[in-house]
């Protein structure tokens, strides 16, 4: 890394980046550079950083509508929401401390530039889902921007959402808009326990059949259960399937005992009241099961969460593995032994029998270079891919390598 | 009102109509062409039927293969496709050129899976809106958009358009309940797009797709969410003697943590027409009516209907009327959701679909009052109220072209002000050709710039669904077509 800009403002990242494409310099693209750690590395001549790029452009509580500068810390974000009782619906996952940086440094524009969703998605949707506008510039130094600030907008194609989960290899980001949701009255977490992985899936899946709004669930199988902080949880050695409702109270009442009666047949519930709830999906949030650990590596697997259990214990076949899952099942972290190769030939030719897609998290950058870190695309969308490439940022300047090599 | 340009035909195409109709007989079957005049009359326009055109021919493909096998002849041969689910588009979405083949889908309507464990359904792009819905109810799920028109439309035409519906506040639009899809590219590729599980992978093609108005490829099967349903959903109706207090009033209900499924908003010329068709018991002397809906088990409805009365009545209701049965509330929904055909009765119509924010709402309505009188029109308001989705209903007689050209200039003015206050041009309607003209009120000219060579992405000699979304003047100007990229 050398030569590192922090412009403050559009027009500013427009003038680095167009000196960059006359130079043809290659830029890598950070926030607070949090995921890092994730991804192919980057070769970047140039960093810019988003980090003076900072604040809170609009703030509609009534409209249920935020914009915000792209570097702005996702702490402050939450803080301003917090003050008047709303929240991000999707709940940000914080991969900081499982990839071995820093809790809680994310801005805004990373968040929506990986489309990280958190335990909140079963209910609310992804990241992408609440993204209602963006300003940027590409890689022809062209500062853009779509969407808007209302909830209810098709005019002209969704480039907002279809910028989501691009990893800055499109466009850097200098604003976004997006939607918030009110804070929930209160909440409730309805644990079982000891059930193996197919029945916890079952479980879960019942759940979310009913029209309960259940807003997490969750399978921690005994080992990673065991590694919670939360003292009463993590002493039972006992797997953990998790459900969590968020309501007004009289409703969070009238859930659970409906939830509770239809799940009678997998055993008693234990109940975690509010503030323990809050505490136990936040350590969720900042996946603390599935802490950094430089003997192992980390994949997020998705696919369809009745197929979840089946894809572990055929990788199990092959390598010793500890899964957690969330959204239900049809989210799998995945922590493997490190190996050269990551794993990668098994765990992808499995995932390919079983439906969905594989992405490496944590690795070695050696490892992070040497393998396919995002799930390979067939024919047809590799080759859209390399033209909605182009069509951004023809000279291949902006994060080169950051998703797929030579791209 | 007429006053969109179409690009001009390809003569030599039109010169070869008899061979091209043999060819396409070919490869899917004499049934599945549509050569003969009349027949292809039926196609000349969607529910924008101030324009009209008859296509070239029109196919109507059973398979996912045959329409690769179309698609791959015509761009072998020059041949531009227009894509048409129902042909309810509001935009002339659906309108085609005189040297088109129009690709029917209506033979396309199976279901192909449902998932009630994993809660998705795969159907082929043909099927209306309705019958998906009806597909998994009787398990005790729906699928969640639904646009009024969802007895009659596709959920192809749902995808190009990501079209919304009354129930979108609590549940998003279409792009929000995609998982995946099935498409064939414009040289007959077939595609597949995400899948039955969370998050497609790689950059996010259903969120371009979803929205792209038939111009990228067509669509020939998706994988959907779907919801289980409420035990019960209840309206109540709200009336105010302001349009100010009905707009604060929805200000405050979602201010308060409450989030409605649905906040419904007639203005008094609308109210007036619903009721003369309808019966819903409608107060006919209130400025603004709301209903609003919420839904939940039956205690929960009760306490949230009063909590909603509550907020209301500091805005000095006229009028609080909650549903207290299931009639009930059917004959409160009755009226709102017949406007568009009780309006149909009185008067032709120009549908309007702007969005706005929430807190311009007065100044809006009193500024497209203005408009409209201005132009010697009358206009009737309903309106997505809590998201800010505006149905401004200009009445004209379709048989004096004096009018239709105001109708349609007023209606232009009254987008132009929705971008002024900081929303845009379509909520849920589509560009299409009726406000791909005003594309440059609301974007730059870098901004088009990037969305016109996504479409050279997808479709590098621009031959899929011509003359829609992007005016043709910036088009011609920005060589963007054919070639995709020379830059680099
Ligand atoms: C009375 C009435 C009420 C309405 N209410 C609503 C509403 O509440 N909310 C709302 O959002 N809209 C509404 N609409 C508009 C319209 O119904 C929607 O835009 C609908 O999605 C169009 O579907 P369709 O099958 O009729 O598509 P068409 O009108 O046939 O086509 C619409 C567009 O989709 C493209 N298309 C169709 N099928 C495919 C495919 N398989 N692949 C690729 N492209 C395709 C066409 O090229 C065209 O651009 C309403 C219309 C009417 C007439």
């Amino acid at each position: 890394m050398s030569d590192v800009q922090r412009p403050g403002a559009d027009w500013e990242l427009q003038f680095v980046i167009a000196g960059c494409v006359e130079k043809r310099l290659p830029i890598e693209i950070v926030g607070s550079g949090s995921k890092r750690a994730i991804g192919r590395p980057v070769d970047g001549v140039v960093t810019i950083t988003t980090a003076s790029l900072r604040g809170i452009s609009l703030y509609e509580p009534n409209e249920l509508v935020m914009s915000a500068r792209a570097g702005t810390p996702l702490s402050q974000i939450e803080a301003e929401l917090a003050a008047r009782g709303q929240m991000l619906p999707f709940e940000p996952i914080d991969l900081g401390p499982t990839t071995g940086g820093p809790q809680g440094s994310q801005t805004i524009g990373a968040v929506f530039a990986t489309n990280m969703s958190g335990a909140r998605r079963v209910l609310y949707g992804a990241a992408r889902d609440h993204l209602l506008g963006v300003r940027g510039v590409n890689g022809r130094a062209e500062l853009f921007q779509a969407g808007g600030r209302v909830m209810k907008n098709v005019t002209g194609y969704d480039i907002t959402r279809g910028l989501t989960g691009s990893w800055g290899t499109l466009a850097a980001l200098t604003e976004v808009t997006f939607k918030v949701i009110p804070w929930p009255e209160t909440s409730v977490t309805i644990i079982y326990l000891g059930l193996p992985d197919n029945l916890a899936i079952e479980l879960l899946s019942a759940a979310m059949m009913m029209p309960v709004e259940v807003s997490g669930a969750v399978h921690l199988p005994a080992p990673v259960a065991a590694r919670l902080n939360h003292p009463g949880l993590k002493t039972l050695n006992k797997s953990i399937t998790a459900l969590r409702l968020e309501n007004f109270a009289s409703a969070v009442a009238g859930r659970k005992q409906r939830l509770k009666e239809t799940l009678k047949v997998y055993g008693k519930a234990l109940e975690l009241e509010h503030r323990e709830t809050l505490e136990f999906w936040n350590e969720l949030r900042r996946l603390s099961v599935m802490p950094h650990n430089r003997q192992t590596l980390l994949w997020r697997i998705s696919t369809k969460a009745t197929t979840a259990p089946k894809l572990v214990s055929a990788i199990k076949r092959y390598m010793p593995a500890e899964a957690y899952y969330d959204w239900g099942g049809s989210l799998i972290w995945l922590e493997v032994p490190s190996a050269a190769d990551a794993g990668t030939a098994e765990i992808r030719r499995v995932t390919a029998i079983h439906g969905g897609h594989a992405m490496l998290i944590r690795a070695e950058p050696a490892v992070r270079a040497a393998v396919e870190v995002f799930q390979p695309l067939s024919p047809p969308l590799e080759r859209l891919t390399r033209g909605l490439k182009a069509a951004f940022d023809p000279a291949g300047i902006l994060n080169p390598g950051r998703m797929y090599a030579n791209l | 009102m007429t006053l969109s340009r179409m690009p001009e035909p390809d003569r030599a195409v039109l010169d070869r109509r008899d061979s091209i109709v043999k060819d396409l007989e070919a490869l899917i079957g004499v049934d599945g062409v549509i050569s003969e005049e009349e027949g292809r009359r039926a196609f000349e326009a969607d529910a924008l039927t101030a324009y009209r055109q008859a296509p070239l021919a029109v196919a109507l493909p059973r398979s996912t293969e045959d329409v690769s096998k179309i698609l791959r002849y015509c761009n072998q041969n020059g041949v531009r496709v227009v894509p048409r689910g129902a042909g309810t588009s509001l935009c002339g979405g659906a309108l085609p050129t005189a040297d088109s083949i129009v690709i029917g889908t209506s033979r396309m309507n199976r279901v192909i899976e449902t998932d009630f464990i994993n809660r998705t359904i795969t159907v082929e792009c043909g099927i209306t809106n309705l019958a998906i819905t009806d597909a998994v109810s009787a398990e005790g799920f729906f699928y969640a958009p639904d646009p009024s028109s969802q007895l009659a439309c596709t959920v192809g035409g749902n995808v190009a358009m990501n079209s919304g519906g009354a129930h979108c506040l609590k549940y998003g639009v279409t792009t929000n309940n995609v998982l995946g899809l099935k498409m064939v590219l414009v040289d007959g590729e077939i595609v597949e797009i995400g899948g039955a599980y969370p998050d497609s992978e790689g950059y996010d093609f259903l969120a371009l797709v979803v929205g792209s108005e038939g111009q990228f490829g067509i669509v020939t099967e998706a994988t959907l969410k779907i919801v289980p349903k409420p035990e019960s959903a209840r309206p109540v109706m709200l009336g105010f003697s302001s349009c100010e207090a009905a707009g604060q009033c929805v200000a405050a209900i979602i201010g308060s943590g409450i989030i409605p499924v649905a906040i419904e908003y007639m203005d008094r010329p609308a109210i007036a027409v619903c009721e003369a068709y309808a019966k819903a018991g409608y107060p006919l002397d209130v400025e603004a009516l709301l209903i609003v809906e919420v839904e939940g088990y039956e205690d929960e409805t009760t306490r949230l209907l009063r909590d909603i009365v509550d907020i209301a009545r500091s805005f000095d209701p006229q009028v609080i009327e909650a549903s207290t049965s299931a009639e009930h509330s059917a004959r409160i929904w009755k009226g709102r959701k017949a406007a568009f055909g009780a309006m149909g009765r009185i008067s032709d119509y120009y549908c309007m679909d702007g969005t706005i924010p929430l807190a311009r709402l007065p100044e809006v309505l009193s500024r497209i009052a203005q408009i409209c009188a201005e132009h010697r029109l009358k206009v009737a308001n309903v309106f997505h109220a809590g998201d800010g989705n505006l149905h401004p209903l200009i009445l004209y007689n379709a048989n004096d072209q004096d009018e239709s050209n105001r109708a349609e200039l007023a209606g232009a003015e009254i987008l132009k002000l929705c971008v002024a206050v900081g929303g845009c041009l379509t909520g849920e309607h589509g560009v299409g050709i009726e406000k791909r003209d005003l594309m440059e009120v609301q974007f730059s000219p870098s901004d088009l710039a990037v969305q016109m060579r996504i479409k050279s992405v997808f479709d590098p000699g621009w031959l899929l669904n011509p003359g829609k979304v992007f005016p043709l003047s910036v088009l011609e100007a920005s060589g963007e077509r054919p070639a995709a990229d020379q830059a680099a």
